[in-house]
C-alpha cells in the first residue's frame, strides 16, 4: 500500500469530479427551465420567451457537452485508481451506473436532437414534450447518481459473499430513505444554480442596459423560483443533518465542530477546530441549540469526535468550514432572492443598481454551495469509501504506485485546464452577447450528439431567420 | 442471463471498434493533410456522430463494470497509463470539433489535439488488445505485472495494427461519404494501407507462432474456427474488386466485415476466458440479483431503444455529404 499514491488517487477523484459536478448543476437546472419558457411560450404566445429559450439552448449545449467529456473520464477511473472498490461493489454501483448511462443515452441525447432540429419538423407540443423529455433525463441521471452515491454513504439491500457486495434487496438500495432527502437536495441545488445564473444575467443585462424585456423575464423568473425554493431547500438542508446524525455520527460531530460529549449540547457558529488539541479556538457557541439541531430536544446528549477511536473519525477542518461556506452561500442568496422578489413586486428592482450588483455577483454563489455541500459529505465520509464497510485505503488499486498517480493527477489538471478555461470563456462571451441579436435557427451542421455544435453561425445558407426582440 | 450480457457487451463492443474506428481513422488521415478544406469535409464526415460513436465506449465500460465487475477492476487498473493516455487523447479529439472553429489563431492546437489524440487513442486501443492475447501477468486473479506489465513488441505491434486498420475504415468512409477529389485521394490511399495491414497480419501470426502463443493451440484444437478468417478473406476479395471499379459505397462495408471477423475469431478463441486465460466468464459475472436488475430494464428496454436510435441518426445523415469543402 502506497500512502503517496492514495493520496494522490483521492486529489485526482476529488478534482475531477469536482470539476464535472458543475456541468450537470448547471445543466439539470436549465433544462426544466427551458421547458418552462417553451411552455410559457406555447401558452402566451410571447416571441420574448421564445428568444430567451433559444439564447439559453445555446449555452445549455456547451456546458450540456463539457459535462459529457468530464463524465466519460469518471467511467473508467473507478477502475482504474478505485480497482478494489469497484471489484467489490461492481454488483451494487456498476448496474447503477449502467442504469444512469443508458438513461441518458435514451432520453438525453436523442431528445436533445429534436431541440436541436425539431422546432420546424415536429409539431409545438411534441417540442414540447421533447423539452420535459430532456429536463427529465437529466433528473434520471441525477436519481442514478445520488442512488449509488447514497449507498456508499449509508450501504443498505446487500450481503457480503466472497468478498463482494451482493445485491439481495434493490427495492431496499432504490428507495432508501438517504436516497430521498439526498436527491432531492442535489435537485434543489441544480434549480438553484440554474435559477441563479439566469437571475445574474438579466442583473447584468439591466446594468448593461440591454436586451431589457428578456432581461426583466430572467430576473423576475430567477428570482421568484429561488425565493420559493431557498427555504425549501433549509428543510432539505436539515433533513440531511437527520439522517448524517442517525447513520453517521462522525461525520456528524466533525460539522458541528464537536470534540467531546456533551449534554446538552451547544452549537458552534464559528471557531478553527485544533485537531492537536482535540479542541476549538475563538469559538463562538449558543448552549443547547446543538442538542435541538440534532435530536429536536432540550436535553439530548449529542456524541462528540473524540467517542471514536482516532483511526474512524473524519478529518475535521474540511467538513466543518466547507458546510459553514455552503450554508454562508444559502444566507446570501436568500437575501439576494428575497430582497429582490420583493423589489420586483414594488417596481423598483431596476432603479436599485446596489441590488443588481449584488445578484449579478451572486451567480458563483450556487456552484460554490455545491461543491462545498459535496466536500462535506464526501470528506466528512472518511475514513471510509462505503460507509462502516470499506475504508478508502483498502478501496485503492492495491499495486498503484506514486508515479503513475502522479502522472495521471497532472495529466488531468493540465488537459481540465485547457479545456475548462476555453469553454468558460466560450459561454462568458455567448452570455455576453446576450440574446439581443438574432433568433438563428439550428445551423445545418448541428446535430443530436454533437450538442456544441448548436452555437455554430451558418452564414453560407439563408436558413437565418430573425425575429424582433420584445414585443 | 449470464449469456445475455456477454452478447450485450460483444455488440456494444464491437460497435464501438467499428464507429468509433472510422472516426478515429479520419482524424489520423487528418494529421496527414495539411489542406484546410479537405480538413472540413474530414471532420464534416464525422461530426454529426462521432460522439454518438464514443458513447459505446462508455456503454461498455459500465456494462463492463455491472455484469462482469472483476474484470472491469482488473484490466482497468491494469492498463492504468495506456487508458490515461486513451481517455486524454479522446477528450482533446472530443473538444476539438468545436473548439477549432472558435478561433484562427489557436487553431493549430486543437488540430494538433485532434489528430494526435486519435492516433494515440487507436494505438492504444490496439495495444491493449495485443496485451490480452499475449497473456496479461496474473496470479490468483490479481494482475502483478506492475505499471508497464502490458507492455511487449507484440503489443506495441498490434498497436500499430489497429492505427493501420482503422485509417483504412476511415479512407473507406470518406470513399463512402465524400465526393471528387478527397474521394480520389482515399481511394489511392486505400491500396497502400491495404496492403500494410496485411503485412501486418503476417508479421502477427509468424510472432504468434515464434512465441507459441496459447492462442494458437486453441486453433489447432478447433479448426472450426478458421470460418472466421474465410469470411475475413471473401470480404477482402469484394473489398480489393470494389475499390478497383470504385463502387464507393462498398468498400467501407467489407472492411467492417473483416473487422468483425477480426473480433469473432478473437473472441471465440479466447472462450470461455474472459482475461485470457486466467478469468472466465462465469468466474467474472456479477450475482445473479445484479445481471437480472439490469436485465428487466436496461438491457430488455434502454438497450434495443438505443440501437434503434444510432440506426435513425445514421440514416438521418446518410447519402453523400453534399459540397463539403464550404460547409460550417
Amino acid at each position: 500500500m502506497d500512502l503517496t499514491a492514495l493520496l494522490l488517487s483521492r486529489l485526482q477523484f476529488a478534482f475531477t469530479v469536482s470539476f464535472h459536478i458543475i456541468f450537470p448543476s448547471f445543466t439539470i437546472g436549465l433544462a426544466a427551465w427551458l421547458a418552462v419558457l417553451e411552455a410559457l411560450h406555447l401558452w402566451t404566445g410571447r416571441p420574448a420567451y421564445r428568444l430567451v429559450f433559444e439564447f439559453w439552448l445555446k449555452i445549455f449545449g456547451v456546458a450540456f457537452g463539457l459535462g459529457v467529456v468530464s463524465g466519460i473520464v469518471l467511467a473508467f477511473e473507478f477502475g482504474t485508481n478505485w480497482s478494489e472498490l469497484s471489484r467489490m461493489s461492481g454488483p451494487i454501483q456498476g448496474p447503477l451506473l449502467t442504469y444512469e448511462t443508458f438513461t441518458a443515452f435514451a432520453l438525453e441525447a436523442s431528445f436533445f436532437g429534436v431541440l436541436l432540429f425539431g422546432r420546424s419538423r415536429v409539431p409545438p407540443w411534441f417540442y414540447l414534450f421533447s423539452t420535459a423529455m430532456v429536463a427529465l433525463g437529466t433528473m434520471f441521471s441525477a436519481y442514478w447518481i445520488m442512488v449509488n452515491n447514497s449507498w456508499m454513504q449509508v450501504p443498505v439491500g446487500y450481503a457480503v459473499e466472497k468478498g463482494q457486495f451482493v445485491p439481495n434487496d434493490w427495492a431496499a438500495i432504490l428507495l432508501s430513505p438517504v436516497v430521498w432527502v439526498r436527491f432531492p437536495h442535489m435537485l434543489l441545488a441544480a434549480f438553484l444554480t440554474g435559477a441563479f445564473c439566469i437571475a445574474a444575467t438579466g442583473a447584468w443585462y439591466l446594468l448593461r442596459g440591454m436586451c431589457q424585456t428578456e432581461a426583466r423575464i430572467m430576473l423576475r423568473m430567477g428570482l421568484y423560483l429561488a425565493a420559493v425554493l431557498l427555504p425549501v431547500q433549509l428543510v432539505f438542508g436539515h433533513l440531511n443533518g437527520d439522517y448524517v446524525h442517525d447513520h453517521q455520527p462522525a461525520k456528524f460531530a466533525a460539522i458541528e465542530g464537536r470534540w467531546h460529549d456533551e449534554q446538552p449540547a451547544s452549537e458552534v457558529l464559528i471557531a478553527l477546530p485544533d485537531p492537536e488539541a482535540e479542541t476549538n479556538r475563538y469559538q463562538i457557541a449558543i448552549p443547547v441549540l446543538g442538542s435541538v439541531v440534532g435530536s429536536m430536544s432540550f436535553t439530548s446528549n449529542e456524541v462528540g469526535l473524540t467517542s471514536f477511536p482516532p483511526d474512524q473519525r473524519p478529518p475535521v477542518l474540511i467538513p466543518f468550514f466547507t458546510f459553514r461556506i455552503m450554508v454562508g452561500c444559502w444566507l446570501i442568496m436568500t437575501f439576494a432572492a428575497w430582497v429582490g422578489s420583493y423589489l420586483i413586486q414594488e417596481q423598483r428592482v431596476e432603479r436599485s443598481r446596489a441590488l443588481l450588483w449584488l445578484i449579478f455577483l451572486c451567480f458563483p454563489l450556487p456552484f460554490i454551495a455545491t461543491l462545498t455541500g459535496w466536500f462535506t459529505a464526501e470528506v466528512g465520509r472518511q475514513p471510509w469509501t462505503v460507509y462502516g464497510v470499506l475504508r478508502t485505503a483498502d478501496a485503492m488499486t492495491p499495486f498503484l504506485t506514486t508515479r503513475a498517480a502522479a502522472v495521471s493527477l497532472v495529466v488531468f489538471c493540465v488537459i481540465y485546464a485547457v479545456i475548462f478555461s476555453f469553454g468558460t470563456f466560450y459561454i462568458y462571451w455567448l452570455l455576453r452577447v446576450g440574446p439581443v441579436e438574432s433568433l438563428v435557427l439550428p445551423p445545418v451542421a448541428a446535430v443530436p450528439n454533437r450538442p456544441m455544435s448548436v452555437v455554430d453561425e451558418h452564414p453560407l445558407t439563408p436558413t437565418t431567420r430573425h425575429i424582433a426582440a420584445g414585443e | 442471463m449470464i449469456m445475455f450480457w456477454v452478447a450485450i457487451l460483444a455488440i456494444s463492443i464491437l460497435l464501438y471498434v467499428l464507429l468509433d474506428g472510422f472516426d478515429l481513422g479520419i482524424g489520423i488521415l487528418f494529421g496527414l493533410t495539411g489542406d484546410e478544406a479537405r480538413r472540413r469535409a474530414m471532420m464534416t464526415a464525422v461530426a454529426p456522430v462521432w460522439d454518438g460513436n464514443e458513447t459505446w465506449l462508455v456503454a461498455a465500460g459500465v456494462i463492463l463494470w455491472g455484469a462482469f465487475p472483476v474484470v472491469y477492476a482488473t484490466l482497468l487498473s491494469a492498463f492504468y497509463l495506456p487508458l490515461l493516455l486513451m481517455l486524454a487523447g479522446l477528450i482533446l479529439r472530443g473538444v476539438a470539433f468545436e473548439y477549432r472553429y472558435k478561433t484562427e489563431r489557436l487553431r493549430w492546437v486543437w488540430d494538433a489535439g485532434f489528430a494526435g489524440g486519435s492516433l494515440v487513442a487507436a494505438f492504444i486501443q490496439g495495444m491493449t488488445v495485443g496485451a490480452l492475447v499475449e497473456e496479461l501477468p496474473i496470479a490468483n486473479g490479481q494482475y502483478i505485472g506492475g505499471e508497464f506489465g502490458w507492455f511487449s513488441p507484440f503489443a506495441v505491434l498490434c498497436g500499430i495494427g489497429l492505427c493501420l486498420g482503422d485509417t483504412l475504415l476511415g479512407a473507406c468512409w470518406l470513399v463512402k461519404k465524400c465526393e471528387t477529389e478527397l474521394r480520389d485521394a482515399a481511394y489511392r490511399l486505400i491500396p497502400y494501407l491495404a496492403v500494410g495491414l496485411l503485412a501486418f497480419l503476417i508479421v502477427v501470426f509468424a510472432y504468434a507462432l515464434a512465441e507459441d502463443l496459447r492462442v494458437i493451440g486453441r486453433w489447432l484444437e478447433r479448426p472450426y474456427l478458421f470460418i472466421f478468417p474465410a469470411f475475413g478473406v471473401i470480404a477482402a476479395l469484394v473489398a480489393a474488386k470494389s475499390v478497383r471499379s470504385r463502387w464507393d459505397g462498398v468498400p467501407f462495408y467489407m472492411v467492417a466485415l473483416i473487422f468483425a471477423a477480426a473480433f469473432g475469431t478473437l473472441a471465440i478463441s479466447f472462450w470461455p476466458y474472459m482475461i485470457p486465460f486466467s478469468i472466465t466468464i462465469e468466474e467474472a459475472a456479477a450475482p445473479h440479483s445484479s445481471l437480472a436488475f439490469m436485465f428487466w430494464g436496461a438491457g430488455l428496454f434502454i438497450f434495443p431503444l438505443m440501437l434503434l436510435y444510432t440506426a435513425i441518426s445514421y440514416t438521418v445523415f446518410r447519402g453523400k455529404l453534399r459540397s463539403t469543402a464550404d460547409h460550417y
